[in-house]
């Protein structure tokens, strides 16, 4: 569906009008002054970096597990069994073959009697429905920041946006790969994007740890509206 | 709810809220919890004044530029199948919304926090219309259930409340009867709001940063309520302020990253989230129709005068968070939205001096908003400047303080009136005066001996005691 624009030329002559000038249809965005965001964890290696993602879980309330793809099935059945099994929502996603995860989702869950639930372009109600009945809910993360202890998810027709806001668990796997130092990276990354013309998620989701207030008296509440517990699950040879 | 959060007199304000110990302590604790995690986190960062420095850079550039970035916001969001409506009044920005309700035949409506949305008094219009409109921030949600009181703090909209009283709101009006836990309070809430999510007909957001390169915008929570107002409703409608842009994803990240260090002491928030238009062909979740309004309602009056810089502010509340004033008389006393330094500044100016020309007396110019600002905006010397242009250009300084200066202007003017002015000052106020010191003032003193003891008149003037000592007098 083709957008539309209303308003416009009056309301940006009057700013132009303002600041003194004719309206400007044409700008190189200056060099900046200062760049101070290179400087964080400039020289950190992948293994300083995990560190660094460990450290800050604590303070985020997030769980996390260093793992690898031998030991990844066993390593996450150990979470979906602390978090209560029961069911699973998760995107339609091939990486969950490569790290050699159908055998448990396909065959010890449902053995197990934890309901699996991909996410299925073709059912659009379906998906909210399960979303919101599922006590977990997985995902992938695109780029991981390590200051910040922050998964950036993109968005597609085989990943739902809810998967990780509805259910009250929320799992997310870290292909140690993915880890750099901080959201500079990612914003980089994004704005090169733009820059190269592709297309970008609907909805990027930059994800640290689980939903939280502290709107009552300032106490920390962990869970809100999104999930109420959350597991980083770092996979170190993906 | 519009700016103005009250028809009664400033005096009346201060004293109603300088009694509310409740709320007093819970301001001071705050703000000291607040300013702990942000010096922290500033410390932890490191080189924090030039992140400063590049924040306030990105922000001069960008208003110095506004008209630019918004035009090609405008067109990346008309790309991606999204409709951009400008709005120079809060009026216009209303019915435009009010028409989508009208159209989409709108019965309920979820909203993230969004200070603009307060700032035109959006829900009222849409109540008008008989859509039930449900703040989805928890702290929003606690004050709209509480017959719609107005926020106290920009970041901490229910920060004068306790956990009894919230407790109490949600038993009288909603039947609730856990106890007043945070937790237990958090859940009911959850429970309470994830039907309407699954439920409502149009989902409105505010908006952190909008993103000109991509036509994005960014929201920045640590409930996930934006996420699930966007995600759910088929029709999401974002009200921004028209200075509330940054080039590119670099600018946003840069400014993310001061604000949460600056409103909360978090590295990022548990939520920040950039969308772009419509939800992409195939998906299932995420808004059908997408509606970015861009609000101007008194910004660009600002700009390009001596103002200006206050459009810099990135509503991190760090100023409101520092001021010694808003320590003791908390947010309502301002009686706008928009509470704390910012406030003082930006209040006069979209709201007029009619109803806010107080504010800039609220303040002790001490500059600990300037210093706290991650932006660098000189909070403090607005402040200031608000002040002589009420006293200067707008001949609205205070009546006793009028009688007052005019009176000095008077006995300065002459030698004889000065002399004889500055030898009865002691014996004047003599009745006043109690171990040299004036407790209970007359007239234009009252208001200072309120709050604190004022030093009575030496007896001796400079001048008598210049004769004497050359006399070879006291010295």
């Amino acid at each position: 569906m083709a957008g539309s624009i209303v308003n416009r030329d009056a309301f940006l002559s009057n700013i132009a009008k303002q600041l003194g000038r004719a309206p400007k249809t044409q700008l190189t965005k200056p060099v900046w002054q200062y760049q101070p965001q290179d400087r964080v964890l400039k020289d950190a290696t992948k293994d300083e970096l995990v560190a660094v993602l460990a450290k800050q879980c604590k303070n985020i309330n997030t769980n996390l597990i260093v793992t690898t793809t031998e030991n990844l099935a066993t390593d996450l059945q150990k979470v979906v069994d602390y978090y209560g099994g029961r069911s699973v929502i998760t995107w339609q996603d091939e990486r969950f073959e490569s790290y050699g995860l159908l055998p448990l989702m396909q065959t010890q869950w449902p053995q197990a009697d934890i309901q699996l639930y991909i996410w299925d372009e073709t059912q659009p109600e379906e998906n909210i429905r399960q979303a919101e009945k599922a006590n977990i809910g997985m995902t992938i993360s695109e780029m991981t920041l390590a200051e910040s202890g922050t998964a950036v998810l993109f968005s597609d027709k085989y990943r739902g946006r809810t998967v990780s806001f509805l259910p009250e668990k929320s799992i997310i796997l870290m292909p140690k790969s993915t880890i750099v130092p901080r959201i500079t990276q990612a914003a980089r990354w994004m704005s090169q994007k733009v820059q190269n013309g592709e297309h970008i998620a609907s909805c990027i989701n930059f994800i640290t740890g689980p939903s939280n207030s502290a709107d009552i008296e300032m106490i920390p509440v962990v869970g809100v509206h999104g999930p109420i517990k959350a597991t980083y699950i770092v996979i170190e040879d993906q | 709810m519009a700016m103005k959060t009250s028809d009664d007199r400033f005096n009346k304000r201060v004293s109603k809220e300088l009694e509310n110990t409740f709320m007093r302590g819970a301001v001071s604790s705050a703000q000291e919890r607040f300013q702990t995690r942000r010096l922290q986190q500033a410390n932890e960062l490191g080189h924090w004044e030039e992140w400063r420095s590049h924040g306030e850079e990105i922000r001069q550039h960008v208003l110095a530029n506004l008209d630019y970035y918004l035009y090609q916001l405008s067109e990346n969001v008309a790309n991606r199948g999204g409709h951009v409506y400008f709005a120079k009044t809060a009026e216009e920005a209303t019915s435009y919304i009010q028409q989508i309700a009208e159209k989409k035949q709108a019965k309920k409506i979820v909203k993230s926090k969004s200070m603009v949305t307060e700032e035109i008094n959006l829900n009222p219009a849409l109540e008008q219309l008989g859509c039930e409109v449900i703040e989805t921030d928890l702290g929003e949600y606690i004050l709209q259930v509480g017959d719609h009181e107005p926020p106290s703090h920009i970041v901490v909209p229910a920060l004068h409340k306790n956990k009894e009283q919230i407790r109490d709101i949600f038993k009288e009006k909603q039947g609730y009867d856990k106890t007043e836990k945070p937790e237990e309070l958090a859940l009911y809430v959850r429970e309470k709001l994830r039907n309407e999510y699954l439920t409502a007909d149009i989902g409105i957001t505010g908006c952190n940063f909008a993103i000109a390169e991509s036509g994005s915008i960014t929201l920045v929570t640590n409930e996930g309520n934006a996420d699930l107002v966007t995600a759910l409703p088929k029709t999401q409608i974002t009200v921004m302020g028209m200075e509330r842009i940054v080039p590119t994803f670099e600018e946003m990240e840069v400014l993310v990253s001061l604000l949460t260090r600056s409103a909360v002491g978090q590295k990022l928030t548990s939520y920040i989230t950039t969308l772009t238009g419509v939800k992409d062909a195939g998906d299932t979740d995420g808004p059908d129709e997408f509606h970015l309004v861009i609000v101007d309602n008194g910004r660009s009056a600002i700009l390009g005068g001596e103002f200006q810089p206050i459009l810099q502010c990135i509503r991190c509340a760090a100023c409101v968070n520092a001021c010694p004033v808003y320590r003791h008389v908390g947010g309502h006393t301002y009686g706008s939205i928009y509470s704390g330094p910012v406030g003082v500044v930006l209040s006069p100016l979209l709201g007029g001096y009619d109803d806010f020309k107080e504010l800039p007396y609220a303040s002790t110019l001490c500059g600990a908003c300037t210093d706290a600002c991650p932006v660098k905006i000189p909070l403090h010397q607005l402040i200031h400047r608000h002040r002589q242009v009420i006293v200067e250009n707008e001949g609205r300084a205070p009546v006793s303080e009028k009688l007052l200066m005019k009176a000095f202007g008077l006995g300065a003017s002459s030698p004889t009136l000065y002399k004889m002015a500055t030898k009865m000052a002691s014996p004047a106020m003599s009745p006043f005066t109690k171990d040299n010191k004036i407790s209970n003032g007359p007239g234009p003193l009252k208001a200072w001996t309120d709050a604190r003891d004022f030093p009575a008149p030496n007896k001796e003037n400079f001048r008598s005691w210049f004769h004497n000592r050359t006399k070879g007098g006291t010295e």
